[in-house]
């Protein structure tokens, strides 16, 4: 019931991560999506995501377009300052903010139909440009807020909750943030907390455009016989490619596997990924080969879940405009106006 | 011989140029121009230039006054007629009297003719053919050629353009020879064979004084550099697209950190305009001084985030280069047509700030200022300026600077006053103008942080739907544009030489013109007081004056008369006080135009001296 208020109540056994906080201090407002959404899993595991990387709250900037999934950001981290913009145009926001100021977080959080109807564009440009970000898409299939219309991530043929048949082709978000150049491009499911959790604190420490396609069932519209992206259908049809582990560079002790069953990669800030191996023949390294697994895959009916690619050199936007280490909107007059001298001189050259 | 006299004047006369674009012909006439400033004597250029790239008509008209009117004046004394395909209506459009200049080389049937202007002709092609090997140089010094032997004819100063084509090509001295080579080729000919000097003349004088030539455009961009813009995010138009590229230009130079190289500024070539002011407003909504240049087609995909940014309060700084509209329009002629899509941009009731500056020194100085009350009003301000100050290069003052200032960030909570424990409501009134405080992203580890959203929401920016919450934001944002008023630009009074109660309003590149119209109707007896508008939300003194004269004609280049209407809303006048100039083919208003319309509606509705206007 969302109009009764969180309570505050706090164990003094509640754990504590380097900074001192508890998870507490990572969540947000009550939510007030339907109780089953699976966004609020989502949210959930964003928060634990953070408290586990000792990010401090207020460093993280939130932005979201409109929709279900785009009310989210109220719902965790409540320190921060957050920016739900308008429908589809999150990632030309989230470009400006993170141009304004390179030293903060920042997470996109959208949803399917935010992402690939009316959004397509931006997601597009944000991935070939390479934006620093985290890009979560909380994908059920449908617009929830609108009552259940089919979005563009809907497979062909699927069911609506009234017996509409979807007659489109999908759009693979996933395929095209690896044809794009995005760094870092994972699927999860909501129901997954383990998987979920350490794919978003990778993303969250990786440098460049970051991308989960979430699977996320809408209890309320699309979680019926007849729909691809139903806790039921996920549940079965989930081929998870890699298990993801994050260190960080202050954790000493890195277990050990089994030869040949682990993959370690070094992102660009130090932090170490583990990436334990489930498939066989699948290498994250080859965006290649990982856009045709994912297309062979797809046509068996198969969802492939995991840290599908991921590319650690660290380019990123800033990097490509050479900006200067210190953010622009911390540089104060002086570093910005020319002044009265180069203007006379400018004028000179005028005549 | 002809009838009508040969037009004799020194010091003011139109010469239009004919070419093809993409033939070098730009460059050459530009030298003409400026030697001619460079003589003391202020000149006009313009550009009339084709929505192409290579092989239509282009045209350049340079007016040339002593008296140092820049605005079209209307019709040519002389023609330099270099495009066959143009030939017939170039002609057509001399005055009686006037010159026509040709290339003779090729000889044309006497209907191509008239018998009421001189005709002067050089054969320019034949004269390349002997001078030079290769297709390429054979067209691009027909030009200065043909400068030069306009050099003769007008009795300009041959050594002030050898000194323009030295410093024009500095160090690469080949190019000067062969440069001064083709100038004195088409000189020596026209010495020769025609009657120099004619009637139009040009003779050294002292009125540029220290004035700068310079286009709106590249003003506009250092008016962003001077008022601290760090992001830009842009998408090509016609003709704003040179306002970011000299943004660049300017920041490779002035806002490259000495040390390493890298640079104190951020611009992006978006998408498109959408994601172009969605960038603008995320950087702004975090701290960050950020624009973008487009024009009315832009201006129309932006709206959505011009609502957004209006009703979250977040500054952005739009420059709207205008062109003719609506939709894809006229992409390369002039217009002033935007004026009501920008004041009430977006669905609901909206209102933003625009700036409207006359030419390159405003499209500079309020080019810096936008950014000053973007920061201060948190709302996105207009810089509106069109083609023609834009991609025109135009006589004006020296740009100018006070070291002494310093930005004005506005309301901007620190994490000091949070520290403190200050109050803070992101949509609070806190001192009766209707600005609240913000705080950007990162400032404090728990306190200050909200949501920002285009919903509407109470004084805390926590949700509502609530009715009070709502009215109280819209009567706030209703206080805060009244503030504007107080903080915007004043309109510029011209009172006549004598009482009149006859008056003229009108705004941005309308304004050279106004002024010689001014002039003319004084000479024949017509007084008018003039008020140049150089902002909306339009401040009191616009009003009264509207309400001290019997009639007030608003000058504007739109077909409907947007100024006017936005003048009959917002100030609740009679709209039979006001009476309608409007020019807008495309081509830059010209005074000859606005004095007729003034004459003919003030001998119609008996205006002078005095007459009851119908109320």
């Amino acid at each position: 019931m969302t109009y009764l208020a969180k309570p505050r109540l706090l164990t003094a056994k509640a754990p504590k991560n380097a900074l001192g906080y508890t998870r507490r201090d990572y969540e947000g407002a009550v939510s007030t999506l339907c109780a089953g959404c699976g966004h609020d899993s989502i949210s959930a595991a964003v928060v634990q995501a953070c408290f586990d990387l000792d990010i401090e709250p207020h460093r993280v900037a939130k932005l979201s377009g409109i929709g279900c999934s785009s009310k989210t950001t109220d719902y965790f981290l409540g320190n921060s300052h957050g920016f739900n913009s308008v429908h589809g145009r999150m990632p030309s926001v989230l470009t400006g903010a993170a141009l304004a100021n390179r030293d903060l977080i920042y997470l996109g959080v959208s949803g399917d139909g935010d992402s690939a109807s009316i959004g397509i564009g931006q997601f597009a440009h944000a991935m070939r440009r390479g934006v620093n970000m985290t890009y979560i898409v909380e994908n059920n299939g449908v617009y929830g807020l609108t009552k259940g219309q089919f979005s563009a991530t809907a497979d062909k043929g699927t069911k609506s909750k009234r017996g509409v048949v979807n007659s489109d082709s999908p759009i693979d978000l996933v395929a095209l943030a690896l044809q794009l150049g995005a760094s870092y491009v994972a699927r999860s499911f909501s129901g997954d907390k383990e998987q979920l959790v350490p794919l978003i604190k990778g993303a969250l420490r990786h440098k460049g455009p970051a991308l989960i396609d979430v699977l996320s069932p809408c209890v309320t519209f699309n979680n019926h016989a007849g729909s691809t992206k139903s806790y039921d259908y996920v549940r079965e049809h989930n081929e998870a490619v890699n298990r993801v582990e994050v260190i960080l560079p202050r954790d000493r002790i890195e277990a050990s596997y089994p030869p040949g069953s682990l993959r370690r990669v070094v992102q660009h800030d130090g932090s170490i990924l583990h990436l334990r191996k489930l498939a066989e023949d699948y290498d994250p390294a080859d965006r290649i080969g990982a856009i045709n697994y994912l297309q062979e895959r797809q046509a068996l009916g198969e969802i492939v879940t995991g840290l599908l690619y991921v590319d650690s050199s660290g380019q990123e936007l800033h990097g490509h405009l050479n900006t200067v280490e210190k953010p622009l909107n911390q540089l104060r007059d002086a570093y910005l106006c020319p002044g009265s001298g180069a203007l006379e001189a400018i004028n000179a050259s005028l005549r | 011989m002809t009838a009508i006299p040969a037009i004799d004047s020194c010091n003011d006369f139109v010469i239009k140029f004919a070419n093809v674009n993409g033939s070098g012909s730009a460059s050459a006439n530009e030298l003409f121009a400026r030697a001619i400033m460079r003589m003391g004597v202020p000149a006009a250029p313009r550009n009339i230039f084709p929505s192409n790239i290579q092989g239509l008509p282009t045209w350049y008209e340079v007016r040339v006054s002593e008296q140092g009117w820049s605005g079209c004046r209307g019709g040519c004394d002389m023609m330099v007629a270099m495009n066959p395909q143009t030939w017939d209506r170039d002609v057509a459009g001399i005055d009686p009297g006037g010159y026509l200049f040709y290339d003779s080389t090729k000889s044309l049937p006497r209907t191509k003719f008239r018998d009421d202007i001189t005709v002067l002709g050089v054969p320019l092609t034949a004269m390349c053919n002997l001078e030079y090997p290769d297709a390429r140089q054979r067209q691009l010094f027909k030009n200065v050629m043909y400068v030069g032997a306009l050099v003769a004819l007008l009795d300009i100063d041959c050594e002030v353009v050898k000194k323009l084509v030295a410093d024009r090509y500095r160090g690469k001295d080949q190019l000067i020879e062969a440069n001064v080579n083709a100038l004195c080729l088409g000189y020596q000919y026209a010495r020769d064979h025609l009657p120099c000097p004619i009637g139009l003349r040009v003779r050294r004088s002292d009125r540029v004084g220290d004035r700068i030539f310079i286009d709106g455009n590249s003003a506009s961009a250092l008016g962003a550099v001077y008022g601290g813009a760090t992001v830009a995010a842009w998408y090509p138009i016609t003709p704003s697209t040179s306002v970011v590229e000299a943004f660049s230009s300017y920041c490779r130079k002035y806002r490259t950190d000495p040390d390493n190289g890298r640079a104190r500024y951020a611009i992006v070539q978006a998408e498109d305009e959408l994601a172009s002011i969605g960038m603008v407003i995320g950087a702004a909504w975090n701290g960050a001084r950020a624009f973008t240049a487009t024009s009315g087609p832009g201006i129309s995909l932006m709206q959505e985030f011009f609502g957004l940014a209006y009703f979250a309060e977040i500054p952005a700084v739009i420059f709207d280069v205008q062109r003719g509209s609506p939709s894809t329009g006229m992409p390369s002629r002039t217009q002033q047509s935007d004026l009501l899509a920008c004041a009430y941009a977006s669905h609901g009731d909206t209102r933003h700030v625009l700036l409207l500056p006359e030419d390159p020194y405003e499209c500079f100085s309020f080019g810096a200022l936008a950014f000053d009350l973007a920061d201060r009003l948190q709302t996105p301000v207009f810089v509106l300026s069109d083609l023609d100050i834009g991609m025109n290069e135009r006589l004006c003052a020296p740009f100018d600077w006070d070291d002494e200032r310093r930005y004005d960030r506005g309301k901007l909570m620190s994490f000091e006053e949070l520290e403190a424990g200050k109050n803070f409501g992101r949509y609070l009134d806190v001192d009766g103008d209707g600005i609240p405080y913000r705080t950007t992203p990162g400032t404090h580890p728990t306190k200050g942080a909200y949501f920002t959203r285009g919903t509407t929401r109470n004084a805390y920016a926590k949700y509502s739907e609530t009715g009070a919450d709502y009215v109280y934001n819209m009567e706030r944002l209703r206080r805060k544009f009244d503030t504007a008023k107080t903080l915007l630009p004043e309109p510029v009074a011209q009172p006549a030489a004598q009482p009149t109660r006859i008056g003229a309003i009108y705004y941005g590149s309308t304004a050279a013109a106004m002024a010689e119209a001014n002039a003319l109707l004084a000479a024949g007896g017509v007084h008018v007081d003039l008020l140049r508008v150089r902002a909306f939300p339009f401040c009191d003194q616009v009003i009264r004056f509207i309400e001290a004269h019997d009639a007030v004609f608003v000058v504007e280049q739109n077909e409907s008369g947007q100024l006017r209407s936005l003048l009959i809303g917002e100030g609740e006048i009679d709209p039979k006080r006001l009476l309608r100039v409007l020019h807008y083919d495309g081509s830059p208003i010209t005074a000859r135009f606005i004095a007729g319309k003034i004459c003919e509606a003030v001998t119609d509705c008996k205006l002078s001296p005095i007459a009851e206007v119908a109320s």
